[in-house]
């Protein structure tokens, strides 16, 4: 591999890792808010205000 | 950790693109997604087989867990063994010995998964699931991987019992205790992981002897192995005929487990008699590949089953 296409390979992995990372945290977002709901279920809004 | 620079059969794949850095499918290879697959049929077995109910959303959650926390494990695992692995013709492949992972990647993306699959079990299902997975992780890491794989031929007997505990996790995750069934299936696999995994040690014996890792067949000889696989298979067939004794598998399990117990004891017994080397590795390459159906097909069974009981009803 020379460099620049080594230089736009590394690119293109480090940018499919990072949008990896964010789909595993919005995954994550999503999965907590499910359990929240399913936990408390309509308890979920039983607060005092 | 040593160097991975001065491993064999990785040297040459390293230098063509660890600048660039690993990809997502390598990050995925980490985790052992065979295995993993394996780990998510076992607990979803537990989990199903479990007396109660937990709410289908929380059920997924306790499986995504087990599973990622399996896949923290094989990372780790390929962190500590890279040297090794490298020179094994089977493992020289992953991606650190290939050069795409580095190995504190590997060991950084195997805590990160290790801490939330246990947290997040532990906070949303129940603490008993989440100390049962943490004591997987702890047990396959530091038990065995860092213990007992290079140090004793008994590393795959004891070290088995982490990759028994997921369906034990599944039932924990429903009912938040541990039970005799659950031992029970915990057992299964536990008795089924010696004669696997020796079947493949006997064909692959130079790969572990190259690495000085003390597989039975290195240490003993192949002859002991042959011996100890027909032991564990008669340990394991029976044992295996036992949910359907104790009654909370029925008739089409126990006829399951019998048939191809029937089958998985034909096979070592095969080993055992074979004249030459050529045959018992030929042999032990089927038993290996069939042990694997084997051990699917009793949790499929114990699943078919659970599941048609509660159509039905």
């Amino acid at each position: 591999m020379n460099e620049p296409e080594d230089e736009a390979e590394r690119r293109r992995r480090q940018r499919m890792r990072s949008l990896a990372i964010g789909l595993a945290l919005a995954a994550l977002a999503i999965l907590f808010y499910v359990a929240t709901i399913v936990r408390l279920g309509g308890n979920v809004m039983n607060r005092p205000l | 950790m040593a160097d991975i620079a001065h491993t064999g059969i990785g040297i040459e794949r390293r230098a063509l693109s660890s600048s660039a850095g690993g990809n997502v499918s390598d990050f995925i290879t980490l985790m052992k997604p065979r295995v993993m697959s394996l780990v998510i049929f076992t607990a979803l077995t537990g989990l199903v087989l479990a007396p109660g109910t937990l709410h289908p959303a929380l059920a997924f959650i306790a499986l995504l867990c087990i599973a990622v926390g399996a896949g923290a494990s094989g990372a780790l695992n390929m962190w500590y063994d890279a040297d090794i692995d490298g020179q094994m013709q089977r493992t020289a492949a992953r991606p650190i010995p290939r050069g795409h992972v580095t190995a504190e990647e590997a060991l950084t993306f195997g805590v990160v998964l290790s801490v939330f699959s246990v947290f997040t079990l532990g906070l949303i299902v129940n603490w008993v699931a989440g100390a049962l997975l943490a004591l997987t992780i702890a047990f396959y890491i530091f038990v065995y991987t860092m213990w007992l794989k290079r140090r004793t031929p008994q590393n795959i007997v004891i070290g088995g019992a982490a990759g028994a505990f997921p369906p034990m996790i599944g039932w924990a995750a429903v009912t938040g205790s541990v039970s005799v069934e659950s031992i029970l299936l915990f057992l299964i696999i536990f008795m089924w992981t010696p004669p696997h995994f020796w079947a493949l040690a006997l064909y692959r014996c130079r790969d572990y002897e190259r690495v000085g890792v003390p597989m039975l067949p290195v240490v003993a000889g192949r002859l002991e192995t042959r011996r100890q696989i027909v032991i564990y298979s008669a340990l394991l067939v029976p044992l295996a005929v036992l949910p359907a004794l104790m009654g909370f598998a029925g008739a089409f399990y126990g006829a399951t487990a019998i048939i191809l117990g029937a089958v998985f004891m034909a096979l070592a017994l095969g080993i055992w008699s074979a004249e030459d080397d050529r045959k018992v590795d030929h042999i032990a390459r089927h038993l290996f590949r069939f042990s694997i159906f084997y051990l699917f097909m009793l949790f499929a069974a114990l699943l078919v089953e659970r599941v048609a009981a509660a159509v039905m009803s």
